[in-house]
């Protein structure tokens, strides 16, 4: 639909980093608390309190810094962002304006084509979360929830430099993966912990310029992301085409319509008015507090997925699916390296059956009803033919629905494969006998028919006959 | 034995002294006080709120303490905090309609510090609103008069705890001064007024007017006095980011040092057409007492100090206007009635509750830090401040302290400059300075023209507050300017 147009977007991610309290005062941040009971008199910006920096969240951003091979500044400064709302206690959020912690950095995502494709970071900064106006149930008047105050965000800006709904989702999907394998964000986004604003213009192919962008607000699920994004750049096409102009605006994303709107109108002319905080010092960082950081990274999604690849013999598309999530690239290598089966082939059952089930009942892979040495016993009784891996997965099923262990499974059903050849002979025989016309067809020369003999043994003996063995005794019988 | 006729003329060193050789209790001091207090309320208008109650129980608890043979450095002393720094459980204003029935749930950590070490706190000392004011007037519970002259202002906008020290109402009171506000009243009044190096006191607790230049101090009547209450407030704290980890001397230990050699600049600048003739002469003879006490005068140079006003102007208002965005009536403070909407609650209770100069100032600020002005004023106001830093810088690699006049002039009529805010501001022409490089300053009285006292400013390099209260203090051996009794005081 875009042959003829480009679509430029850069996104503005907010990470909640996960520290035990607020970036700027002692209150706890524990999410889902009872309203206004997180928040100390710093929070509530009272007269004459002063903010003091949570050493942690300085840690946090710049180990994230490192991750996506970014500049650190050996100096940056908090800067404070004037505008009144009833949630923003003091009337300026404290945020990182002209001197951020973390610059120029870069990440890589896959493109549909499969090719790997850079995005620049611009930068991400500091910053303290704002409360929360609440506007039901208070008749005229709204409520304030002031818990999330002070929460500790890291906002990471990207260059312009995607070009479609789906590399906006692959990019969100990168930097939810590394701030979780960072450990620095818990990444959870019905909590709002990890959201993005879409900032979405479109221009005719080869145009230098840009176009006018519009600002998608606060979309906090990658499905929605992809949708608001379709939608803009549809809505802003149409636009154009039909001779109009993009006017520059913030618009929300109304996920039950499908829709974007322009945001109220008062938005028009923010001055925010920005400037140094004076109640905070500049923040110095140096080389050997960088090296100290260096040394606690974790390995990254991508030296994992280049890792599994070459260790395991992964295909590239598994081994980047495998450690898009550090628990699930965990919980495969744990299988792996357990496990008599092949690597791919317990990739194969993480991806596929495991991956199915968990998906179905919104459980993480930490609390899998099926852990790693159930997964690997089942995987190496697929290998040793006690069961062909047919079997296995219903025996999967099984274990699932807590029947117990693969053993008493494929005891209590009697699911053991057959190996023994007199045993799968014997089958054959009686299969060949019954179907004498098809075999008289196959001897002359109708090929095809092999797969149905095989299908006939299988029957017989319930699918618990060896395929192989009763491929190759097959062949014997019938030449 | 309890001299009630006499005893509130003492120091407070001489209060220590007396309390510790049991000639009168605290309780017996504090009552004495509280009454002055209250039989000068009217004619004074110095304290917003007088705190009897926790007084008394604050003295009953240093007399007992002190009957135990403990206690705290200014155990059993009185004291009185400008009202600002907040109080718990106490009403703490700002001098403004906006927090007139603001109870803070918390102390500031002066506050704290004083109480810990025994102080006990008489009441809360009026001030001009939120501190922008070099008069008193602004303050909404109507402005203080000088005990020298009741026509006259004490100055601003510590001018409550200024005209208290003076009333001989209290022998010390807390003061903050972002451009002179501990100094210039201090010079008013002929009271001794130490604001401190810029991360000397705590600001957690003290409501900010402007946070890059706000600092807390002390007014007092002597040098002594104020080196034993600096001793108490000083010292770095977890809570204010911008305090400094830096050794607090005992101040009063380095007193009686002297000043022999001491190396004291002049700015030439400080005696040009803008200072009074009579009060150049008084600060002249000053001079002359430190040169024959040992010190060698000499001349420095600060070339940017006569910008220091208009950069003053630009970065005290920027800062406070953000500072002053929290008072949004949704949280704590003044609160308009019904209000329509959103918008209508903003503007109404800010419209209700901030007085007129704290209106200019938000506007001004608000206008610099606007974009498109930012760099014109703003930054260019913080270019400035470098620049008049690294004049002190240089001045001071030549000599150990500066010495000028703190204020052009002695106090002036109340209603003299309220329409004319720029003559106003240049009241603290001479103070300003120090502020914008975050220097500490002391102002001593140095003498009276026309029956009203002129204040002798001293500044010195960052943490040089020793030297600085050891000339202040030799000075008042060989003066007694710092002795002398406003004429209605009685």
């Amino acid at each position: 639909m875009t042959s003829r147009w480009e679509v430029v977007i850069g996104l503005e991610i907010h990470t909640q980093l996960s520290t035990k309290s607020k970036i700027f005062s002692g209150a706890a941040t524990v999410y889902g608390s009872e309203t206004n009971t997180q928040a100390c008199i710093i929070d509530l910006g009272y007269p004459g309190i002063l903010p003091v920096l949570n050493a942690e969240v300085v840690r946090m951003a710049v180990k994230f810094g490192l991750a996506v091979n970014a500049a650190i500044a050996p100096l940056s400064v908090f800067a404070r962002k004037n505008y009144f709302y009833p949630d923003l206690p003091k009337g300026y959020q404290i945020s990182q304006y002209e001197l951020p912690i973390v610059e120029h950095g870069e990440l890589f995502i896959r493109t549909d084509d499969g090719t790997e494709k850079r995005i620049g970071i611009t930068r991400a900064h500091l910053e303290e979360d704002a409360g929360k106006s609440i506007h039901k149930g208070f008749g005229k008047s709204s409520g304030i929830d002031l818990n999330r105050a002070g929460t500790p965000l890291l906002e990471i800006v990207s260059e312009p430099d995607l070009r479609s709904a789906k590399e906006a989702v692959a990019y969100m999907r990168k930097i939810h993966s590394i701030v979780r394998y960072l450990e620095i964000s818990d990444g959870n986004m019905q909590e709002g912990s990890f959201r993005c604003d879409a900032n979405v213009s479109v221009r005719v192919r080869g145009e230098k310029k840009l176009g006018t962008r519009t600002e998608l607000k606060n979309l906090n699920s990658f499905r929605f992301v992809e949708k608001a994004i379709n939608f803009e750049v549809q809505r802003q096409i149409d636009v154009v085409e039909e001779g109009g102009q993009i006017v520059q605006e913030t618009r929300l994303y109304d996920s039950d319509n499908d829709e974007t709107r322009p945001m109220r109108s008062k938005e028009e002319a923010n001055d925010y008015r920005y400037f140094p905080d004076p109640d905070l010092l500049p923040v110095e960082i140096d080389g050997s507090f960088i090296e100290t950081v260096r040394k606690t990274l974790p390995e990254l999604p991508d030296a994992k997925q280049q890792r599994f690849a070459d260790e395991y013999g992964l295909k590239a598309v598994d081994a980047e699916i495998l450690t898009m999530n550090k628990p699930v690239a965990d919980y495969f290598e744990a299988v792996a390296i357990k496990t008599t089966a092949k690597p791919q082939i317990a990739a194969n059952w993480v991806i596929g059956e495991l991956s199915a089930h968990l998906n179905k009942e919104d459980v993480d892979i930490q609390n899998s009803r099926i852990g790693v040495d159930e997964l690997v016993h089942l995987l190496d009784r697929i290998t040793d033919n006690t069961i062909s891996g047919k079997i296995g997965k219903d025996i999967f099923e099984a274990m699932w629905l807590g029947e117990g262990s693969v053993d008493e499974i494929i005891k209590a059903r009697g699911l053991k494969q057959i190996t023994d050849d007199s045993e799968i002979a014997a089958v054959i025989d009686r299969v060949l006998q019954v179907n004498t016309l098809q075999v008289a067809d196959y001897k002359a020369g109708k090929d095809k028919l092999f797969g149905y003999f095989v299908g006939q043994v299988m029957k017989e003996t319930s699918g618990k006959a060896n395929p192989t063995q009763v491929n190759q005794i097959l062949k014997e019988k019938l030449t | 034995m309890v001299s009630g006729e006499t005893i509130h003329r003492q120091t407070l060193a001489e209060l220590a002294q007396g309390l510790s050789a049991g000639e009168f209790t605290s309780r017996e001091l504090t009552e004495i006080l509280l009454r002055r207090i209250e039989s000068h309320q009217e004619s004074y208008n110095a304290f917003i709120t007088i705190t009897a109650e926790i007084a008394l129980q604050q003295a009953d608890k240093a007399d007992k303490s002190r009957a135990n043979g403990d206690g705290g450095y200014l155990n059993g002393l009185p004291i009185a905090h400008k009202d600002l720094f907040c109080t718990k459980g106490v009403l703490t204003t700002c001098g403004s309609r906006m927090l007139q029935n603001f109870v803070s749930p918390y102390d500031a950590t002066v506050v704290e510090k004083m109480a810990s070490a025994g102080a006990v706190m008489l009441g809360k000392t009026n001030m001009d609103e939120f501190a922008m004011g070099s008069s008193n007037e602004t303050s909404y519970f109507g402005p203080v008069m000088n005990p020298w002259n009741t026509s006259l202002s004490p100055g601003g906008s510590s001018g409550g705890s200024a005209a208290a020290v003076a009333g001989r109402l209290v022998p010390v009171a807390t003061g903050t001064d972002t451009g002179g506000s501990i100094r210039q009243p201090a010079a008013m009044t002929g009271t001794t007024g130490i604001k401190p190096t810029y991360g000397r006191v705590s600001r957690f607790g003290m409501v900010a007017f402007a946070s890059s230049l706000d600092q807390g101090g002390v007014i007092a009547r002597s040098a002594e006095d104020a080196a034993m209450v600096l001793e108490v407030i000083s010292g770095h704290d977890r809570r204010d980011s911008t305090s400094i980890d830096h050794p607090v001397p005992r101040y009063v230990d380095g007193l009686s040092r002297g000043i022999k050699g001491l190396k004291v600049g002049i700015v030439r600048q400080h005696f040009d057409e803008g200072l009074d003739e009579s009060c150049a002469g008084a600060i002249n003879l000053a001079l002359n007492t430190l040169s024959e006490s040992g010190a060698k005068i000499v001349e420095v140079d600060l070339p940017h100090i006569d910008l220091s006003v208009p950069a003053y102007y630009v970065v005290a208002p920027a800062e406070c206007s953000s500072n002053l965005s929290r008072f949004d009536g949704v949280r704590f403070g003044h609160r308009a009635t019904k209000p329509q909407d959103l918008h209508d609650l903003y503007s109404r209770t800010r419209g209700e509750a901030f007085g007129a100069e704290v209106k200019r100032r938000i506007m001004t600020g608000t206008y610099v830090l606007s974009s498109g002005y930012y760099d014109a004023y703003y930054l260019k106001a913080q270019k400035v401040r470098q620049l008049i830093s690294q004049d002190f810088v240089n001045a001071f690699s030549e000599v150990d302290l500066i010495a000028g006049p703190t204020t052009p002039n002695t106090a002036f009529s109340l209603g003299e400059k309220t329409d004319d805010p720029i003559t106003m501001y240049l009241n603290d022409i001479y103070t300003i300075g120090p502020n914008l490089a975050g220097l500490p300053g002391i102002s001593i009285p140095c003498g009276l023209v026309g029956g009203l006292p002129v204040g002798l400013q001293l500044v010195g390099p960052h943490f040089a507050e020793e030297t600085i209260l050891a000339c202040a203090y030799q000075y008042q051996q060989l003066t007694d300017w710092h002795r002398l009794e406003p004429g209605v005081a009685s």
